[in-house]
């Protein structure tokens, strides 16, 4: 090849190296323009590494028409969100999934202290619907879906009954539950409507007249503490349809840190032990190799940071084990090479040839482990998820860094 | 040349026995189901002075947690395993064991654990299937110059390597399962399907290298073509399985515990992924047959 295009290469090669160093520094040195842009960038560590808790919970679907489900899972995910952000932790997510016909919220909820109390919160939240009458058949009414759910309200206060001076509790929707309900009080106007609390029918008054004014009252024998209670469990929020905890996972602080130091310790020996290996195995070939392995480590953190990739342990594990896998490439190369020279070529030749024909085999060795870390990702849910996605990066970028990087450095040192 | 051909047979034999070892394992002693495929609960403790098992056994007994069991971990620590605990409970099991610090605590309950094992299943049948077609595809000019039927033979062999290895792996927890009560969890599969992607990759490197000399050979003796191939591509084969063993052997060593087991399972199954492109893999091309196939014309 081309000198000069040799020297090109080795010097974007370089600048890449030393653009990817900065962003894998904590902090970059002030003089380097857009230092602050440099800092900036942070890996995001998963709930195993920062500790915190990650809740599953299964949705009751049953008693909701089909075509409703979908909204009403949305929203009993929007009112946990709004029942966690009280408790200010910090990047909260809250995710629906489906596996099978089951429905299921996801809530990860990194750093936080007081887990049970989290918890308990939301699993108090109590479930809120109104259901109108069905046609009637026989004696047995039957109570039907409305979609007018808990998820519309806006506020709950306690009242008192200014006739039997008993309490109750005073509902009022937001925008949309006030049309809701008014369409609802429209169509029902002399039958009952019902209001289900955590699915249990807790009164259902007859309608006298259509209500616009987004405001109903649940009446039941309450006492004054269990009005009070529930008007501020209903101000909190109420889910339009029960969850249940089917799975939870608390990780301490203490042991993500230690986690992390772990690793560290590990990625740095086991880096240690093949550039040990290489440069005894290959000398200056060997020596050229853990440059090239150097750089993919660079590279690889770098990505972590800007994509981002959100860092759990068995995802830093992938990432290690990657680079046992990434300089089996340099591997085949450095064979390849020792063979073709064999062959009585020189040098520059043998460099080109070496390349050429190991290509075939690190391509179908590498891109069988990518079909494995896809299904890997398909298949798995959360932590492992980590995996698969740091190691197919890991292995995308050590086939680019074999055939530009190492074949770059192993030409230039290739002519005096 | 170290003569391979010759020994292939050895080495079969003993792939055999060792996969038959471990079936027998499997069967007999089964594998230990972990917390993620069996449901129920994990709690990880650190206490202020070193706690007896059977002191923390007796403190818990008022509470009836069913099948209890409890492994002092670390200096201080301790895991309590026990079926499946609400967080009502949780909270009550720490109270009576006066509030320890708790580094973790898993619940898991039968659905997701259904579930995880089905998953598990799944990705394991569809990995060996799509490696096996990527086989099948990257080595089509086999077929195009030798027939179909050669190039089944090539993919079959990659298979049976392949299963090869998952036994292996599998009677190797099966035994670590019944001596020291080692479990098998999502990781352990994790294991299996990252060494399936991984330790095909010797398998194709003495393939490619035997097509190779297929394709250019002049001679038609086939026993000496592997045996050429084995001779030139096996220092490369042990080289790369080395040093990937070597960094897995850094995470065994120094990764925490959490991960040891994984990195165990990863070593046992990239050690017999090497060995069994050797052993299983390379006689299966030459199994029954002295000449090279015929080429179509």
């Amino acid at each position: 090849m081309n000198r000069n295009r040799v020297w090109t290469i080795f010097v974007i090669i370089l600048l890449l190296a030393f653009f990817c160093f900065l962003i894998d520094l904590p902090q970059a040195p002030k003089w380097i323009p857009g230092s602050k842009w440099f800092s900036k960038q942070r890996f995001h560590l998963g709930l195993d590494l920062r500790g915190g808790t990650e809740l599953i919970y299964e949705a009751e679907t049953k008693d909701i028409p089909s075509e409703e489900i979908e909204y009403a899972v949305a929203g009993a995910r929007d009112v946990i969100e709004r029942r966690v952000n009280v408790f200010g932790v910090s990047e909260p997510s809250i995710q629906t999934s489906k596996v099978g016909d089951q429905r299921r919220i996801l809530v990860e909820l990194p750093g936080i202290k007081n887990i049970s109390e989290a918890i308990k919160m939301i699993g108090e939240t109590p479930t809120l619907d109104f259901r109108e009458l069905g046609e009637q058949t026989t004696s047995t009414a039957e109570w039907l879906y409305t979609g007018l759910t808990g998820k519309y309200l806006k506020s709950a206060i306690i009242n008192f009954d200014p006739q039997t001076n008993e309490p109750e509790v005073s509902l009022e929707f937001d925008k949309d539950g006030t049309q809701l309900f008014g369409e609802l009080t429209t169509k029902n106007v002399g039958k009952p409507i019902a209001i289900f609390l955590d699915n249990q029918l807790i009164s259902a008054p007859t309608v006298r007249e259509p209500i616009t004014s987004g405001k109903a009252v649940i009446t039941g024998k309450f006492t004054l503490v269990e009005a009070r209670e529930l008007a501020s469990r209903l101000s909190a929020g109420a889910l339009p349809l029960p969850i249940k905890l089917i799975s939870q996972q608390n990780i301490g602080p203490s042991l993500g840190r230690e986690s992390v130091k772990a690793s560290l310790v590990a990625g740095l020996l086991g880096l240690l032990a093949v550039s040990l290996f290489m440069i005894l195995f290959y000398r200056r070939l060997g020596l050229l190799s853990v440059a090239a392995l150097s750089i993919y480590v660079l590279i690889n953190l770098c990505l972590f940071k800007i994509i981002p990739v959100t860092l759990t342990l068995s995802g830093i594990a992938g990432f290690i084990i990657s680079i046992g896998m990434a300089v089996d490439a340099n591997v085949l190369i450095f064979e390849r090479i020792r063979e073709e020279k064999a062959l009585g070529k020189i040098y520059a030749q043998a460099v080109r040839d070496g390349f050429l024909r190991a290509w075939s085999a690190i391509r179908d060795g590498n891109l069988t482990t990518l079909i494995v870390c896809l299904i890997l990702y398909y298949f798995s849910t959360g932590m492992v998820k980590g995996f698969a996605v740091t190691l197919s990066l890991g292995v995308l970028t050590s086939m680019f860094c074999a055939i530009t990087i190492t074949r770059n450095l192993v030409e230039i040192a290739s002519k005096k | 040349m170290f003569d391979f051909a010759k020994h292939l047979k050895v080495f079969i034999i003993i792939s055999v026995i060792l996969c038959g070892l471990s079936i027998f394992g499997w069967i007999f002693w089964g594998l230990k189901p972990g917390l993620d495929f069996k449901g129920g609960s994990l709690m990880e403790l650190k206490f202020d002075k070193k706690q007896g098992v059977s002191e923390i056994k007796e403190k818990l007994k008022p509470l009836n947690l069913g099948d209890l069991v409890v492994q002092p971990a670390s200096e201080t620590g301790m895991i309590l395993k026990m079926k499946e605990a609400d967080d009502a409970k949780h909270q009550e099991i720490l109270k009576t064991l006066g509030n320890p610090q708790e580094l973790r605590f898993t619940n898991i309950g039968p659905t997701i654990s259904q579930e995880l094992i089905t998953k598990a299943w799944w990705a394991i049948i569809l990995a060996v299937i799509f490696i096996a077609l990527y086989i099948a595809w990257a080595f089509r000019k086999i077929s195009r110059l030798f027939g179909a039927a050669e190039s089944w033979r090539w993919g079959l062999g990659a298979i049976a390597a392949l299963g090869h290895d998952i036994l292996i792996m599998i009677g190797f927890f099966a035994l670590l399962g019944f001596l020291k009560g080692v479990e098998i969890d999502t990781n352990f599969v994790t294991a299996i399907l990252v060494v399936l992607g991984y330790s095909v990759n010797d398998t194709i490197v003495i393939y490619d290298r035997i097509r190779e000399n297929l394709l250019f050979s002049k001679s038609n003796d086939l026993p000496f073509i592997v045996n050429k191939s084995l001779n030139e591509v096996i220092v490369r084969c042990l080289a790369t399985t080395l040093t990937t063993i070597t960094v897995i052997l850094a995470v065994y060593l120094f990764g925490g515990e959490s991960i040891k087991n994984f990195a165990l399972a990863m070593m046992v199954g990239v050690a017999t992924g090497a060995w069994s492109s050797l052993a299983v893999a390379t006689p299966f091309i030459l199994f029954g047959r002295k000449m090279a196939p015929g080429r179509k014309t």
